[in-house]
């Protein structure tokens, strides 16, 4: 980043203009001014962050830019600065801890990252220069150089394709590191470009470089000293990316035009926005309440302090007389110091090993999720990805789930069921299918058991052999096409020949077609080929690819076949279409695609135009100027297109059924039970998508459903906005204001609710509602909007756009409450709403890898959400709730001592415990059972938590992070504080607690405290604990073994670095006292005495809960059958 | 914060991940890969799985009840074992500040009075069984002073000489007497408890003195490890001290602590030691003496006594108290009522919290034989 925003400073004027330049093969050409040579970057690829020289210093200031580490930074320089009571050790060996490790783990994954970059950077590559081919380092190519890639071999950088190796000047290419898509792409050579690479004289002009993979625009001015120079147009299908891979091709010739940090990868590369949990948020502000005590405490004891100390003779007694300095001082800067002083010995009020452990937990905790092998998915042979470890609580969290149909509630595997040839059905069903003759049975129009002509039937079916973008595979490749089909549709005899596509819909179509016997025999320089029904080969020469676009909603092809006419097909949309072909035509079909799409297939229809010659020629020079154009090509080429897809006839119409994924139907009936509301957000028909719907039991039988959509909008016949608000008011009535009280309604009661509702809204109506006027009506029809969709069991929003998914998930996630928001989906028109919700699921789908790429988790199926949300949510959030409490409770419980004691040392800011303890006690002695109990504690069974869904719901809203049992935990700590301090000060009241009369002294007092704390909080979580693996017994007992181990070893020396011996042998003598030992299991046992009892009389957990809880608030039972 | 740090990234993760990844997907077929099973395929382990073999331990009623009453039982045990023993100590205690006239000590509180004597009499009417300790008490005395703990030097105390010569800082304001060393320099040496106790039977009218035992009031391992002397000059232990000062409220320096007793001088003197070693609150106890020896090894028998004190020490100008206390100890230490009756409490406690849950558990009635 800083290295663009240098360039872009520093850097020569062609960086200020809009396009680069670049002269193929460094040579100047005829007619233009003086070749200067423009300076681009070098193709070195630096991913890694530091140099050895800078690690220090920029790693340091990274971490300090936190505020937790800066923080204790500044308590540390207190320390050294001002006399304060604990050593700047107690601070500073924690804070240089946590720095280390954090700056080591950083450093080694930096040291991955150089040695990556090195292994890109000193590929060896074949570069054209001056007629030899020359080996050299992939850092070193230039912009403009000719470089050569072989097959299978990645590119250096962006290259325009000059030359490839194959007859028809195309190459094929995967983009797999990309954006994950793995089919193959093809590429094509910039037309009419000289064979010989050696005598091409060409400049290019390219727009600067620019992040997304899927636009370029250039053009390429080709010399030849005969002739004017030729201007070819360049586009995406020229631009071979930097990561992408050769395939299916010898080799390939291109010239450089983006290298290094401005290749498209590069530019690609980049922190993903980052996402906040909401237990972060409540981590925050339970450290402000910290803040506030320990600023109180500091200022309460400041204050007691100076008050105390202006009684007589208690400001300077005789034996303790101040240093001449002490005196000198000013009063309020005293005052200050003490203040600071006071600051230092309670800060341990915040953890700084709290976000160490919230990290390692996050971090580590991931890991289950990927190791997890139901998640794992035998047909890709993956399981689950995570991309971020910082939301795995937010999983147990979410409220809302917004999920795409396509692929995501479907599995997107298509399979033709049948289609309408001019108003008359086609059923192709195994059943009833004979290859080459229809089936046809009882439709509404079709009774007659009519064809339509062979005319129209073999038009329509050239249609689909034709409108398409689908490669065949090569032979080459067939030896490793397995046997093992996805699609059965077809005998393996038939399937002889392999599609690739981008859309599973093409497939399904071209296959189609060949079940009825018109078959695609492939692309070849130009020129389809098909065999029809008679078995004999058709030949089209494919003029122009209009292209598919979510916006059109449609794709068109242009060929000419070899009686010489100039067909264009389409196919696309109902919607798209049908504005665009008589309306005649449009009543015949429309009735079959209403039906199909009410049986849940998706649905395209198919049209054609003849062009004649003229005609051809106009758009054929609109088009041509389009593509040349280097600023708005898309809207330019936008606006061609759609004036030349006008006037078309319908020919028929297709229905493709995408079957339900496997457990949809459970998964979203789980998600329900757990509270969890789901939209379906599609850009599919409403029809369809009802359907899918019911399928999945989002809606049911009884639900009742709100539909807002523009037929119904229309019904009225009046002005639309009226009737939506109209419409709007009735439904919030039905739904909101006559349901049960809210909070019943929304939260606890749907299944019982008398009425669910079913809330329809679609893209046009949604824009409406919207962007209405511009008048306050739109935020009101807003509100009501989202207080309907709130009130429904499940919202179904079709013929969406992305961005307007994205909206939607905006609109509730800044509703009030601000739930948590989850989106699933499996393509590129999902990424939007992926990034916009709080917690983003891709699945790793058919529809490439953008939104796995894009995504927080990325799961292979719909099915793995349950577990992904029930069980793993459920159980991150118990365990990183429980984590942050338990922090915070046991750093109250631990400093509270210490405070009180400044009661009785005269506000001396003297610490209770030895500076060891204090630096010790968060670090080693209570770290990691908490840690442990993080990772591993499962209070609920993973299977009940997946069998009884409900469960989710007692975490719901940030249950065990509320200010509630925040105040619990703090209560807690007080109570635990005030134990240790007062019981052992009662037991001091006389301090000779040996049998031999010997009196203990403070350290004796401090450790005695010390000991009982760390028994008890570590206790507390052996209590808390309810899945106590070896791990845990090992931590827990461990640990507290480790503390006793410690305080003989520290104070069983004397410590020769130390300027004090004043723990020597404390520990010890402690234990040698009867009265220690019984004050230390007497307060153990007070402070748990509670938490047992409220363990024992609160509500049981688990799946037996209801019964149990209905006959008697005690657990004997429940619990004893877990058992 | 900043979680987002610890996933490993980099341009190369995706590349490596898809090398793995079927390609072809609409062929109709799929690429085998083996390899790539094996790979991918997460581990089946009981700890990837979260399914390592857990205890689920469970507070039920079977095991709540009889053990709140187990614990009950041995509280109420301990409780009373300790409530007795703590009776059992007998204890007589004095304040001997002077503040008013018909205190003990009236006389010597006036700080301009020195080398003050004064006695208190006391009859015992029982047995006193010994081992007898005399303990000094003083109220409102913050040993526990921050400044005060810190002001001294441990390598003095330690005896390294190197630190006679240069004191630490931290002993300021007590580290120079006109420009001579102290030694022991700080504020907790200089403010040293220097008030004596003599104790005598008053046997038909004469003074009978019994033995006060020096020995042993301090920590075995300050005593024998942490507090040493300074090599001694020529034999001498006073030599060892030259070119030092005393604490300026010392009447006498360091190595003249205890001249009848070599072992018990210098940085060795128990009753340094004791002091030194400070008190967890501002009244606190230090042991003085012991009463070990002669005739009154097995306690201080029925009759009068006189503690004459020579009072040095001032206290009221902070508003401390002094006092003198004799007492005895049981395998608990010194008297407490705390812990008893603390463990009384909890013990019938938990005895009552039982037979509240079994109330409980028997109005509702659980089938317990049905789990």
């Amino acid at each position: 980043m800083l290295r663009r925003r240098l360039n872009h400073l520093f850097g020569g004027d062609e960086k200020r203009v809009d396009s680069r330049t670049i002269y193929v093969g460094h040579r100047q050409c005829p007619g233009t001014e003086a070749f200067i040579a423009p300076k681009f970057c070098d193709n070195r690829i630096v991913s890694s962050k530091y140099t050895v020289w800078n690690f220090l210093p920029k790693n340091l200031f990274e971490q300090f830019r936190r505020i937790a580490n800066f923080y204790f930074l500044i308590i540390f320089l207190v320390q050294v600065i001002v006399d304060t009571p604990t050593s700047p050790v107690t601070s500073g060996l924690p804070l240089f801890f946590v720095i280390t490790v954090t700056a080591i783990k950083q450093g080694y994954e930096d040291w991955l990252r150089h040695k990556a970059d090195k292994e890109v950077n000193k590929y060896l590559v074949t570069v054209l220069e001056d007629g030899r081919r020359i080996r050299k380092e992939s850092e070193r190519i230039k912009v403009g150089d000719v470089v050569e890639v072989v097959e299978d071999e990645t590119f250096p950088c962006d290259l325009i394709l000059l030359q490839s190796s194959r007859d028809d000047d195309t190459c094929f290419v995967t983009t797999a590191s990309l954006d994950g898509e793995s089919n193959h792409k093809t590429h094509y050579t910039v037309p009419d470009t000289e064979k010989d690479l050696e005598s091409l004289t060409a400049t290019i002009e390219c727009e600067q470089p620019q992040p997304d993979l899927y636009k370029f625009v250039g053009r390429m001015h080709i010399y030849r000293s005969d002739q004017d120079p030729a201007v070819r147009s360049l586009g995406p299908e020229n631009l071979l990316l930097k990561g992408a891979t050769l395939k299916n091709t010898k080799k390939i010739y291109g010239v450089a035009v983006y290298t290094g940090m401005e290749t498209k990868m590069a530019l690609n590369y980049q922190g993903k926005s980052q996402k906040r949990s909401a237990v972060e948020k409540s981590i925050n502000a339970f450290l402000l309440v910290y803040l506030c005590i320990l600023l109180s405490k500091a200022l309460v004891c400041t204050t007691l302090k100076y008050v105390w100390q202006s009684r007589d003779g208690q400001d300077e007694p005789w034996y303790n007389q101040k240093t001449q300095k002490e005196k000198d001082a000013y009063k309020f800067l005293k005052m200050f110091t003490d203040f600071l002083s006071f600051m230092v010995l309670f800060n341990f009020i915040i953890p700084v090993s709290m976000y160490v452990t919230v990290e390692m937990q996050k971090f580590l905790g991931s890991f289950f999720i990927t190791w997890d092998k139901d998640f794992f998915d035998p047909e890709i042979q993956e399981g689950a990805l995570v991309n971020t470890s910082d939301l795995n609580e937010e999983l147990g969290q979410v409220e809302y789930v917004f999920t795409d149909k396509t692929g995501t509630l479907t599995q997107n595997n298509m399979e033709f069921i049948e289609c309408c040839i001019d108003g008359f059905q086609y059923k192709n069903r195994d059943s009833c299918s004979e290859l080459d003759s229809f089936c046809v049975t009882d439709g509404p129009v079709s009774k007659l058991h009519e064809k339509a002509g062979r005319e129209k039937e073999e038009l329509f079916l050239r249609a689909l052999c034709l409108c398409h973008t689908v490669q065949v595979k090569e032979a080459g490749d067939m030896e490793t096409v397995s046997e093992d089909q996805i699609d059965g549709l077809l005998p393996p005899t038939e399937q002889q020949k392999g599609f690739i596509a981008s859309s599973p819909d093409e497939v399904a179509l071209v296959m189609g077609a060949m079940k009825y016997g018109f078959t695609f025999l492939g692309l070849d320089s130009k020129t389809m080929k098909i065999r029809n029904r008679q078995n004999d080969v058709e030949l089209y020469e494919l003029l122009h690819v209009l292209n598919f676009d979510p916006v059109r909603r449609r794709m068109s092809v242009i060929v000419r076949s070899k009686a010489g006419e100039t067909l264009l097909f389409c196919k696309g949309a109902d919607s798209s279409i049908f504005p665009r072909v008589r309306s005649e035509e449009v009543d015949r079909i429309r009735v079959h695609v209403e039906r199909n799409a009410t049986e849940g297939y998706r649905t395209l229809c198919v049209a054609y135009k003849q062009l004649c010659t003229e005609e051809y020629v106009e758009v054929d020079a609109k088009l041509r100027e389009a593509r040349l154009a280097l600023q708005d090509r898309e809207e330019k080429l936008m606006a061609v297109y759609n004036q030349v897809e006008t006037g078309m006839s319908l020919i028929g119409a297709t229905a493709v059924e995408d079957r339900l994924q496997e457990e949809a139907a459970e998964t979203m009936e789980a998600l329900q039970e757990a509270g969890i509301k789901v939209w379906v957000l599609t850009g599919d028909k409403m029809e369809t998508a009802k359907s899918t719907c019911y399928a999945c039991r989002l809606f049911q039988r009884g639900t009742e459903l709100l539909e807002l959509t523009v037929r119904t909008l229309e019904d009225g016949g009046r002005k639309r906005e009226e009737r939506l608000h109209e419409l709007l008011l009735e439904y919030h009535k039905k739904a909101v204001q006559d349901a049960p009280p809210a909070k019943l309604g929304v939260r606890r009661s749907w299944v019982t609710a008398s009425q669910e509702y079913g809330f329809i809204i679609d893209g046009a109506t949604l824009s409406l509602v919207l962007n209405s006027s511009p008048e306050a009506s739109s935020t009101r029809y807003k509100s009501l909007f989202l207080q309907i969709c709130q009130n429904c069991t499940a919202v179904l929003c079709c013929r969406m756009a992305p961005l307007q998914k994205a909206q939607i998930v905006k609109m509730v996630k800044n509703s009030k409450g601000s739930p948590i928001t989850l989106s699933i989906g499996d393509g590129a028109n999902d990424v939007s709403m992926i990034l916009e919700a709080h917690v983003g699921i891709g699945i790793k789908g058919k529809e490439g890898r953008q939104a796995v790429r894009n995504s927080d988790y990325a799961i292979p199926k719909l099915k793995h959400l349950k577990k992904l949300l029930l069980a793993h949510g459920h159980l991150y959030y118990v365990r990183i709730a429980h984590l942050v409490q338990y922090f915070f409770y046991k750093n109250l419980c631990f400093i509270l001592p210490q405070f009180l004691y400044q009661f009785f040392c005269g506000y001396s800011q003297q610490p209770l415990y030895d500076a060891a303890y204090l630096t010790m006690y968060n670090i080693c002695f209570t770290s990691m059972p908490i840690l442990a109990y993080s990772l591993l504690e499962q209070h609920i069974a993973i299977e009940s938590l997946m069998d009884t869904a409900s469960l989710y719901r007692e975490v719901a809203k940030n249950a065990t992070l509320r200010w509630g049992p925040f105040l619990y935990w703090t209560t807690l700590g007080i109570f635990h504080g005030l134990l240790f301090f007062f019981g052992v000060r009662c037991l001091f009241s006389n301090p000779a607690l040996q049998d031999n009369g010997q009196v203990f002294g403070n350290w004796s007092y401090g450790t005695i405290v010390f000991t009982v704390l760390v028994f008890t909080v570590t206790l507390k979580l052996a209590l808390d604990t309810r899945h106590w693996t070896w791990i845990n017994h090992l931590v827990i007992w461990g640990s507290l073994a480790f503390y006793v181990f410690f305080s003989f070893f520290w104070g069983g020396i004397i410590w020769p670095f130390l300027q004090q011996q004043r723990l020597y042998f404390v520990f010890a003598n402690m234990l040698s006292s009867v009265s220690a030992w019984l004050v230390i299991i007497l307060l153990i046992l007070l402070s748990l005495l509670p938490e047992i009892l409220v363990l024992v009389l609160r509500k049981p957990r688990g799946p037996h809960r209801r019964q149990v809880a209905a006959v008697t608030p005690l657990s004997y039972k429940n619990l004893k059958e877990r058992d | 914060m900043a979680a987002s740090c610890w996933p490993a990234s980099g341009f190369y993760r995706e590349k490596k991940r898809n090398c793995s990844a079927r390609t072809a997907i609409f062929d109709g077929g799929m690429m085998k890969n083996k390899e790539g099973e094996v790979a991918n395929r997460p581990d089946n382990t009981a700890f990837t799985q979260q399914r390592l073999p857990a205890w689920q331990p469970m507070l039920s009623a079977g095991i709540v009840i009889p053990g709140f009453l187990v614990i009950g039982l041995v509280f109420i045990g301990i409780g009373v074992a300790l409530f007795l023993g703590s009776q059992s100590i007998q204890v007589l205690e004095s304040d001997y500040t002077g503040l008013n006239s018909n205190t003990p000590c009236y006389e010597c509180s006036d700080a301009s009075k020195k080398n003050c004597t004064c006695s208190i009499e006391f009859t015992l009417t029982k047995q006193f069984d010994g081992p007898v300790f005399l303990y000094y008490g003083l109220s409102n005395f913050f040993q526990n002073h921050r400044k005060y703990g810190v002001s001294r030097d441990y390598y003095q105390l330690s005896g390294d000489t190197a630190y006679f010569k240069n004191p630490s800082d931290s002993c300021s304001p007590y580290i120079y007497d006109s420009g001579v060393p102290i030694v022991p320099c700080g504020a907790a040496a200089n403010s040293m408890f220097n008030d004596s106790f003599r104790l005598y039977q008053l046997v038909g009218g004469t003074k009978k003195p019994v033995p006060l035992d020096g020995k042993g009031i301090s920590w075995w391992t300050d005593y024998n490890i942490v507090f040493r002397n300074p090599p001694l000059v020529n034999g001498s232990l006073a030599a060892a001290f030259n070119g030092t000062a005393k604490p300026v409220n010392w009447a006498k320096p360091a190595y003249e602590l205890d001249t009848s007793d070599p072992s018990n001088n210098g940085f060795m003197n128990e009753d340094f030691l004791v002091w030194m070693r400070r008190a967890a609150l501002p009244d606190f106890r230090k042991l003085y003496r012991r009463i070990t020896q002669g005739d009154y090894a097995a306690g201080l028998p029925v009759g009068n006594y006189s503690l004459e004190i020579s009072y040095n020490y001032p206290v009221i100008g902070f508003g401390g108290r002094k006092k003198i206390v004799l007492s005895n100890v049981s395998w608990m230490g010194g008297k407490n009522m705390f812990l008893g009756v603390a463990y009384l409490v909890i013990g019938s406690l938990c005895i009552v919290m039982s037979l509240v849950m079994l109330i409980v558990y028997a109005k509702y009635k659980f089938p317990e034989g049905d789990s």
